[in-house]
């Protein structure tokens, strides 16, 4: 059977415009429970976490080269560097280490 | 209360770095359309109204098997359910004063790395997203068109320089606040030593990056929340400290 490419686009979109709309426009009031609150506190700094590691890692051409960038982007982070500081300090970081790798 | 002026402008700031880096990420995505023999026009139009990477590639790797269209919607739910995580977060943060369809616009935009920067303000402001999601979808959906027309646009070296532009934002994202919150300076490597974990050890390095980063969010964040419930005058580094 042959698919139909736009629908195939269709079903990806729709899907992915569900799961983020929902829960925006059916939790409307604010959350008082005091678990509940402290989970949605603490839900971006876990997945942001794990989602950088250690997929970064494997983000460049060599393990090394990333690894560089991100101890790189750890020190300019710690030292509360802007979002496009620490990006663009690891990038330069990966750059340069990867014309001697 | 600022201007909608100065929210949409700030956005566009913290856009930038966002939509460098998903310019790169999507180059690659748009080779990998190319080769699974998607045109140009019809990955532009995916990454125009998908805006997701991961869900993304499965996607072209989903089309260029011929699979189901049941397939495709279930390894999109699984993979882009984190999502939904950061929408609940989101429904907690977002300007209660402002008029109800802005949700239904901002919910567009839920991405790792938007919900990264958008998470830090105190109240989202709906045009702060804008402005993101103005240079943000421009870079992806761009990215993504010239990757399918030339893989040769760029040299290798300067695609794998901006591969990790992402993450080096979600660290400016994490890293100052955990300098400043006890539970988030041990939250913080708990959950990427967790995540190394789960990705060598056999048996779970099985389960899809997608699917483990929702297990992983959802056990982790649960733990951290029963253990160190956060009391609202002392939660420290959140937003705070961008003026």
């Amino acid at each position: 059977m042959k698919h139909n490419i736009y629908l195939y686009i269709l079903i990806m979109a729709g899907v992915t415009y569900l799961i983020r709309m929902l829960p925006l426009t059916l939790i409307r009031k604010e959350i008082k429970n005091k678990t509940i609150r402290s989970f949605l506190y603490y839900v971006p700094y876990v997945t942001l976490s794990v989602m950088t590691f250690p997929a970064i890692l494997t983000a460049t051409g060599s393990v090394i080269s990333a690894a560089i960038g991100f101890a790189v982007a750890i020190v300019f982070a710690y030292r509360r560097g802007s979002l496009i500081q620490v990006a663009c300090m690891a990038c330069i970081a990966v750059f340069i280490a990867e014309l001697f790798l | 209360m600022k201007k909608r002026g100065y929210w949409f402008t700030t956005g566009l700031k913290d856009g930038m770095p966002i939509a460098l880096g998903y310019f790169a990420v999507s180059f690659s995505l748009g080779i990998a359309a190319k080769k699974a023999g998607i045109t140009a026009f019809q990955a532009g139009l995916m990454s125009f109204t998908n805006l997701t990477s991961a869900g993304q590639f499965a996607g072209v790797s989903i089309i260029a098997s011929s699979a189901s269209y049941l397939e495709m919607a279930l390894s999109q739910l699984i993979i882009n359910l984190r999502y939904c995580l950061m929408s609940c977060a989101l429904s907690q943060k977002i300007d209660q004063n402002a008029p109800f369809f802005h949700r239904f616009l901002v919910a567009f935009g839920v991405t790792d790395e938007i919900f990264g920067v958008s998470v830090r303000q105190d109240i989202l402001v709906p045009y702060y997203s804008y402005g993101i999601m103005s240079v943000a979808i421009p870079g992806w959906t761009l990215g993504t068109v010239l990757g399918v027309i030339s893989g040769q646009l760029l040299p290798l070296r300067a695609v794998n320089a901006m591969s990790v532009a992402l993450y080096g934002m979600f660290l400016a994202v994490v890293i100052p606040p955990a300098r400043d919150n006890k539970v988030l300076a041990g939250l913080v490597p708990l959950s990427m030593a967790a995540s190394l974990l789960f990705t060598i050890l056999p048996v779970v390095k099985q389960i899809s990056s997608g699917t483990r980063i929702i297990i992983l969010t959802v056990a982790i964040s649960l733990i951290a929340a029963i253990l160190f419930p956060v009391n609202e005058e002392e939660k420290g580094g959140e937003s705070t400290y961008e003026a």
